[in-house]
């Protein structure tokens, strides 16, 4: 089962009940009370990834993300200009006799490759950031890490992803998502069983809450739910809001500033306060039965 | 005219709050423009009560539509596509629009020209009045690409108008990362403002973000939000910012208000203007308006 933690705006606590999550289901699969079921973790916020600095992983494994960029053989090349009619990014343009090819716009698609009619074109790699996999205890841990300056967050996403889920046979796996509600977000939430969403109950919590359920509910019908996180704070729009929408909420975090100490500090919320690991196990279960009634 | 716009790497550290505070401040001496860059989840606009004056379709990019009719299932489509977004079912090829990311590959490479490529609807975008100056702001739709364009379109927008309307500054509320939009929202700024909380992942987006505005070349300027959560951190972003020769032009309190203010749609200056908190983003945008004159 793959759980997304997103939330639309950022700052609501995705990484606080991520990294809380991943540790309590990884002590219950230690009591032996998973079923065998292993647990991993991914950050998908690979513009800012923050989930190490609180889960501080044992990294073994480090590896480049690349796109495959064009790079023309000056030899082969008629200039035709072929390359830069098709290119829809604007990534590669031939001036007189010359062949530009601008990196951070390419997409890495290879259709310039497949219509250069003179086989002149040849992809090399260009790295866009890296991933690293390692250990919390007995879970599993991978983060991705874009470069500065490169634009492009989704090639290393579907990386982290694609790291974590390929080789095992069904584990619990807890994504924590970047912000906003574009491509990295839908990227983080393709192919994910639950998208458990965390908002704050105030006016700007609810407005990016809606839309990043249009995303996960709407555009990718996945089953949603929601943790409220500094409950108390703000008004009842999104209580009113996940009425309506028939959302349920599956858990609430009070405003408490022994909390926002805690995560100052990069300590996880069931390690500073650890009377929260029962109501995190009893969320565990509320997706579970969501996700399978 | 001078463009400000503010960034903050992590997500939820106050950018908004704090554009709103700047444009109340602002606009009660010059003539100000205000853009809201992050256009995955617009914000200003929930505290700026903004008319809308003008409406505009966002169009940006291509997704690929196969017509069935045309189609011979030889999946060469399929095979060229690199983003997983065509797939058969019972022998249908389909594309997944949501994985397309309009590259046009299957479009040039399908022997039977049973593809299309047609535009891509992605947002809105929106010229508005607020109390205090013109607001340019936009809508992505959920789960569309391009936001990176459609922040330039805003941007772009803002400026012409504070160009033809003698405006002294523009000032742009930034998205939250440092990939594409936030490239775009950083390109031709005078200066980046950049907004912190004392928290070990605030002190670590604060690096990434200030190393994407050096990229660019834009000045960055840093103001911790919430500095009394945790004083030791708000040191140690002190001293970074010293070490990096970055200014640091204030310090902002947490207070409850500011939410409170926020439920009642005014920025915390308007709302309470008496509060420890509006006079301490009183005097960081004064510090912030000298920097910004001096560049």
């Amino acid at each position: 089962m793959i759980i997304v933690v997103a939330s639309g705006k950022g700052g609501t606590g995705k990484t606080t009940v991520a990294t809380s999550l991943a540790l309590t289901l990884m002590q219950l699969a230690r009591e032996g009370l998973l079923g065998g079921t292993k647990v991993k973790f991914g950050d998908c916020d690979v513009e800012e990834p923050n989930a190490a600095l609180f889960l501080k992983p044992r990294l073994s494994q480090r590896e480049e993300v690349s796109l495959p960029i064009p790079r023309v053989d000056p030899a082969l090349c008629t200039y035709c200009g072929r390359c830069a009619q098709v290119c829809q990014y604007h990534a590669i343009a031939v001036v007189a006799k010359k062949v530009l090819v601008f990196p951070e716009l390419c997409h890495g698609c290879g259709s310039c490759t497949l219509e250069c009619p003179e086989g002149a074109i040849q992809e090399v790699p260009h790295v866009i950031g890296i991933v690293e996999k390692g250990r919390v205890g007995s879970m599993a841990f991978a983060h991705g890490l874009l470069d500065i300056g490169a634009p492009a967050a989704p090639p290393i996403i579907r990386r982290v992803k694609s790291w974590l889920i390929a080789d095992e046979k069904d584990p619990v796996v807890i994504l924590d998502a970047p912000p906003g509600t574009s491509c990295p977000v839908v990227q983080s939430l393709r192919g994910a069983d639950y998208a458990l969403m965390v908002t704050e109950p105030t006016p700007f919590g609810l407005h990016d809450l809606a839309l990043a359920v249009e995303v996960a509910r709407g555009e990718l019908s996945l089953p949603v739910g929601v943790v409220i996180n500094r409950d108390g704070i703000g008004d009842q729009g999104v209580d009113d809001y996940c009425r309506a929408e028939r959302i349920p909420i599956l858990m609430r975090i009070p405003m408490d500033r022994r909390i926002a100490e805690a995560y100052s500090r990069g300590e996880p919320l069931v390690t500073a306060l650890p009377e929260y690991r029962g109501r995190f196990v009893a969320l565990y279960e509320a997706i579970c039965e969501e996700v399978s009634p | 005219m001078k463009q400000l716009v503010i960034l903050s790497g992590k997500g939820g550290t106050g950018k908004t709050s704090i554009a709103a505070c700047f444009a109340h401040l602002a606009s009660a001496e010059r003539r100000i423009v205000l853009a809201d860059a992050d256009v995955d989840a617009a914000n200003l606009e929930l505290v700026l009560s903004p008319r809308k004056v003008e409406q505009h379709r966002f169009v940006s990019g291509k997704e690929a539509v196969i017509d069935g009719a045309l189609c011979i299932a030889c999946g060469r489509c399929a095979e060229v596509c690199r983003f997983g977004a065509i797939a058969a079912r019972d022998g249908v090829y389909t594309v997944d629009p949501i994985a397309c990311e309009g590259c046009a590959s299957c479009y040039y490479q399908c022997p039977a020209e049973a593809i299309a490529l047609q535009d891509r609807r992605s947002g809105l975008w929106f010229r508005s009045e607020t109390r205090f100056g013109m607001l340019f702001h936009a809508h992505l739709f959920a789960g569309q690409e391009n936001s990176g364009k459609l922040v330039t379109m805003v941007k772009q927008q803002a400026t012409l108008w504070g160009v033809e309307h003698g405006a002294d500054y523009v000032i742009v509320d930034g998205p939250p990362g440092i990939g594409c939009p936030v490239i775009a929202a950083c390109s031709g700024a005078d200066l980046a403002l950049l907004v912190v909380e004392p928290t070990i992942s605030g002190v670590h987006d604060l690096e990434r973000i200030l190393a994407t505005t050096r990229h660019f070349r834009v000045p960055a300027a840093v103001v911790v939000n919430k500095h009394d959560i945790n004083p030791d951190r708000t040191a140690e972003i002190a001293h970074y910012c010293a070490k990096e020769t970055v200014p640091l032009v204030g310090r902002i309190p947490f207070d409850t208000a500011v939410t409170e203010a926020m439920v009642h749609g005014e920025p915390i200056t308007a709302y309470d203007a008496t509060r420890a908190v509006s006079q301490d983003l009183k005097r960081t945008w004064r510090a912030l308006r000298d920097t910004l004159e001096a560049r």
